[in-house]
């Protein structure tokens, strides 16, 4: 491969990042010289229209391009794969900006203008992460994701428990960090390149070369770094501490962005780099037979986790914590082993997720606030006080617990019929049973809604913006859910999914 | 397309939850009027339609087919998409017709017994519709993933009704009701999609065709210890619905917590859902494996009908001898299908209609009794002949039926069952029919208590039937006579369509 020339590259196509990077930067410089002058109100909305404009490029790219585009031998890799991973990250901090606008009116978040160029640098880590194919940029993508969210989760400055997630995602982010640089190191030093594609091979002749053990030991500790991100078992554990800290939007895109980002990591490493790797008798691959199997493993043990300890919690952002967990286990059933349907089933399930965890954390954000609680016990009564807000509570709900007529039905159902093409009727039937398991938390707020009465039966005043926001959601939800074929098709045209996985598999251009 | 008769009839609830959205819950009087007669539409329709029944043939009629989703699973050739297709498909037939038939009028005689309904009248009707829906649906869905999703959508409104308007330990019933059924649908969606995923159709009655038909290619990979797992799957995905020992303990808690209305509807339709699918699903599908397995239905079905007949025996509480006599009941069904004769199958579906009236038409009158005095345990009534005649005189006669007394629709059913049975397991036929001399025991017992004997206090003085009441008990007592005076009313549109069934059942199993 030949090095070009910095210059020689047509740039154009990084243009999405660069409007992020520039409206970050543009708004940390405003805020600084500006910032007394000027209502933090603006920087919100400014910052909304950053992710605006780079959706717009994204999709201009998504045109504009037939195959991936390679920049320094794919340390950045614009392909249908991240462009779609970039789509949802773009939209997910869009919907935290605006429901982050009139919730940080209270006060309680004081330094507001670093709150929205914070998410606006978190982004732009899940973004280089989703389209990087080099292990130094997936680094410095994810770290620079995490960083943000460290500051973003301890933001609430005043508040003992935010202090405290924040102190507590810093270390155990550092650790899983580690983790994931141990078995890094222990795929350069078996490959001695950074650059995936180039690995897939060399870790493959490695394998064959009597290193069997060390490639799996690589595997191991990736696959044990990388569940961080996503807060999948083996480490989950921070999730319910750091979500309840969390400013509510804020764990919103922690639940949304920075999982989607880390499965837009997960997958390109694990799936590129242990691609053409042998299962050690030489008849199969080791990535499709066993690798996959333990990640499998990990998916069984996130949704049994998630789903029973969920059944434990009063708390709802601890309670939506561990239902993350098991969502991440839901997320994780595709990859076992990845088949033709494998990308449509995760994109599909994160659009779905984007719009039920904004929706739900919008109106969690809502009662909490006015009830100053975030206990369960806050919904008793909702739907004496706000109709709409209940309704779109329960859709939401309804959503995530996969029941018909809703978006996560059909994402579910999706996921379910990945599962038994290939036969892993274990892995469905512990879906199934989590799933109902699952049932019963989320019906527990329906019924603090429906059935209990509450404190007061005054009419909740609830801001136009989020009103409005969380009734988009909910229509979203139940339209989708209804003709899910939409977005199905979305995907079928525009990612390419079925046949390399949004040209995650195909060379690129320089 | 062009057809869109049978659409009209599922959706046709939806007029009137409407124009109820539009009504202030403070009208409750006017609410209630578009409750009772929102149901109307559905019951003409339905009607209309069991007159143009065409039942000289056995195929289906009214058939609806849109194209819905299309979920891309590879390439075919070069350049053809290869996808699974959902569709839109409605269709019935001479086993579905009466079903629905049935569906609409004790849908619209609850809805008249909902005038008792006293709090939050909206929105119990706006869920009652949804509920009518799903009930229409699950009968007129002619694909599997649309029964699937009509049969969750009875779910959620069940869930609220038994949840908020039931008696007092109705949370609970709606629990048990949530979990029981979630898993139920569960497991009966883990088979649909292995059909799904194997046959590629979703269509119920291609389906039937594919795996009916002797040498078919889908053989080859659908080996028959494949064939009865699914089998197997199914049929405990119905018994939970039906429901059969030992899935049945949710059903008790429903029929003693839910309000009168609601459990008219429940013990009236939904748990004829669970026969339904078993017949068309389970051995529809796949009649040699059913043929196996019929022995264990039969065992299974007799253990139904004695246990719950001698539970029933002991009980204090009316409502809970019913609950058990439906139990003992459905057990009829079982020994119907166990048979696997045209005589018997049309012994099982006689059962189920005219169980349906008989159950609706004793819980209704729970519902007058309990309006009246508050109770409902046997050791508080008495003597009810005196102050309520009537009341009294249609509980004896719904009694009557429910034991099988001639000229009555619950003579025919058992008739035909038992008749289908001996014809093939006699012995069981003769232990089974010891079920029917328990029923007299328990069922006189309690309606003698009830009606005549010493007077307690709070039972006199009592009001008779209100005219608002007497239209269920007439329309009820009058279908249960026509069924048992005229048979072929029922028989006849059914013949065809069992006909089919049944060659295939015997001509390959013996």
């Amino acid at each position: 491969m030949e090095v070009k020339d910095i210059f020689s590259y047509d740039w154009s196509y990084l243009l999405p990042e660069f409007i992020i990077l520039g409206f970050a930067t543009f708004l940390s410089l405003l805020d600084l010289f500006a910032g007394k002058r000027l209502g933090k109100q603006v920087i919100g909305w400014l910052s909304f229209l950053g992710t605006v404009i780079a959706a717009i490029f994204v999709i201009i790219n998504m045109n504009a391009l037939d195959k991936p585009y390679s920049y320094m031998i794919d340390m950045i890799r614009i392909d249908d794969y991240g462009n779609a991973f970039k789509l949802i990250f773009l939209a997910g901090t869009a919907f935290a900006i605006l429901i982050s606008l009139s919730y940080l009116k209270s006060g309680e978040v004081q330094h507001r203008g670093e709150y929205y160029y914070l998410l606006l640098t978190g982004l732009l880590g899940a973004m280089v992460m989703a389209s990087s194919a080099d292990l130094i940029t997936l680094f410095v993508g994810l770290e620079l994701l995490s960083l943000s969210s460290y500051v973003l989760v301890g933001l609430r400055k005043k508040s003992q428990l935010s202090n405290e997630s924040a102190f507590k995602y810093v270390v155990s982010g550092s650790i899983a960090t580690a983790v994931l640089l141990f078995g890094m190191s222990y795929v350069y030093g078996l490959t001695g390149t950074t650059h995936i594609y180039e690995i897939s091979f060399r870790l493959a002749e490695a394998g064959m070369a009597g290193y069997q053990f060390l490639v799996y030991t690589a595997f191991a500790f990736l696959a044990v770094g990388l569940a961080f991100k996503i807060s999948a078992a083996p480490n989950h554990m921070w999730a319910p501490d750091v979500y309840q800290g969390a400013p509510t939007p804020v764990t919103a895109f922690l639940a949304v962005v920075s999982k989607a980002a880390g499965f837009a990591l997960i997958f390109r490493v694990m799936m590129i780099s242990f691609f053409n790797v042998s299962d050690g008798t030489g008849s199969g691959r080791f990535f499709f037979e066993e690798g996959s199997l333990y990640l499998g493993l990990m998916a069984a043990a996130s949704m049994i986790i998630g789903n029973t300890m969920a059944l434990r919690q009063t708390n709802v952002k601890r309670m939506m914590a561990y239902s993350g967990i098991a969502q991440a286990g839901y997320l994780l059933v595709p990859f076992v082993p990845p088949t033709s349907l494998f990308f449509g089933e995760v994109i599909f399930y994160l659009f779905g997720y984007l719009l039920v965890s904004f929706g739900a954390f919008a109106v969690i954000m809502v009662v909490s606030r006015e009830q100053e609680t975030e206990d369960l016990k806050g919904f008793a009564g909702l739907y004496h006080r706000s109709p709409v807000m209940a309704i779109a509570m329960s859709i939401f709900l309804l959503s995530l617990a996969g029941i018909p007529i809703t978006v996560g039905f059909f994402g579910k159902f999706y996921l379910f019929m990945g599962t038994l093409v290939v036969e892993n009727y274990w892995l469905a039937a512990i879906m199934i049973i989590t799933s109902v398991i699952s049932y019963y938390y989320y019906f527990g707020i329906i019924r603090q809604m429906y059935m209990r009465s509450g404190t007061t039966e005054a009419p909740m005043v609830v801001p136009k913006g989020i009103w409005t926001f969380i009734l988009i959601m909910a229509i979203a939800t139940v339209f989708f859910g209804a003709f899910p074929g939409l977005v199905t098709d979305y995907i079928q045209i525009h990612f390419n999914p079925s046949f390399d996985f949004g040209n995650m598999l195909s060379p690129s251009s320089q | 397309m062009g057809n869109i008769l049978l659409s009209s009839l599922v959706f046709s609830p939806l007029l009137a939850i409407l124009v109820m959205a539009f009504i202030p819950s403070r009208h409750a009087g006017v609410i209630k009027q578009v409750g009772i007669f929102g149901t109307l539409p559905a019951l003409i329709l339905a009607g209309w339609m069991f007159g143009m029944f065409n039942y000289e043939t056995a195929n289906l009629q009214f058939v609806e087919k849109h194209s819905w989703i299309s979920i891309p699973i590879g390439m075919a050739q070069a350049g053809t998409v290869f996808a699974f297709e959902i569709n839109y498909e409605l269709g019935i037939d001479g086993i579905s017709m009466p079903l629905i038939l049935l569906t609409a009028i004790i849908g619209t005689l609850a809805a008249i017994a909902s005038w008792q309904i006293k709090k939050r009248q909206k929105e119990y009707f706006i869920l009652f519709h949804l509920l009518l829906i799903g009930m229409l649906g699950v009968f007129a869905a002619d694909n599997l993933f649309l029964f699937f999703i009509f049969f969750e959508l009875t779910l959620v409104p069940m869930y609220f009704l038994i949840g908020i308007w039931g008696y007092g330990e109705r949370e609970q019933a709606a629990n048990k009701f949530l979990l029981y059924n979630g898993i139920g649908s569960g497991i009966m969606l883990l088979a649909f999609i292995v059909i799904f995923v194997i046959m590629r159709t979703l269509n119920i009655d291609e389906i039937t065709a594919i795996l009916t038909t002797p040498g078919h290619p889908i053989t080859e990979i659908l080996t028959p210890e494949m064939r009865f797992g699914i089998f197997l799957v199914l049929f405990i995905a119905f018994a939970i619905k039906l429901p059969v020992f030992p899935f049945h303990t949710w059903m008790l808690r429903v029929h003693v917590q839910a309000p009168p209305s609601i459990v008219m509807i429940h013990s009236g339709i939904l748990l004829k859902m669970g026969a339904y699918g078993l017949l068309r699903m389970g051995i529809g599908f796949f009649p040699e494996q059913a043929y196996d397995f019929s022995t264990w239905m039969a065992v299974l079905g007799i253990i139904n009908i004695l246990y719950g007949a001698v539970l029933a025996f002991v009980q204090k509480d009316l409502k809970m001898v019913l609950a058990y006599s439906s139990i003992s009941h459905m057990g009829i069904v079982l020994l119907g299908f166990a048979s696997m004769n045209t005589i018997g199958f049309q012994g099982a579906m006689f059962q189920v209609v005219s169980h349906g009236f008989i159950s609706a038409l004793l819980f209704f009158l729970i519902g007058v009794i309990w309006d009246r005095t508050q109770t409902s345990m046997l050791d508080d009534l008495g003597g009810l002949a005196k102050s309520m005649p009537f009341v009294s005189g249609v509980l004896l006669a719904g009694g009557m039926a429910s034991l099988g007394l001639p000229g009555m629709s619950g003579f025919i059913s058992e008739f035909f069952a038992f008749l289908g049975l001996f014809g093939r397991l006699p012995v069981m036929a003769a232990v089974g029919a010891i079920g029917i001399v328990l029923t007299a025991v328990y069922l006189l017992r309690a309606i003698l208590k009830t009606t005549f004997g010493p007077t307690p206090g709070k039972c006199t003085g009592l009001a008779d039937a209100q005219p608002m009441e007497v239209i269920p008990m007439v329309v009820l007592m009058g279908c249960i006579i026509l069924i048992g005076v005229y048979p072929a009313v029922l028989g006849n549109p059914m013949q065809q369509a069992l006909k089919t069934i049944v060659p295939i059942v015997t001509g390959i199993g013996g």
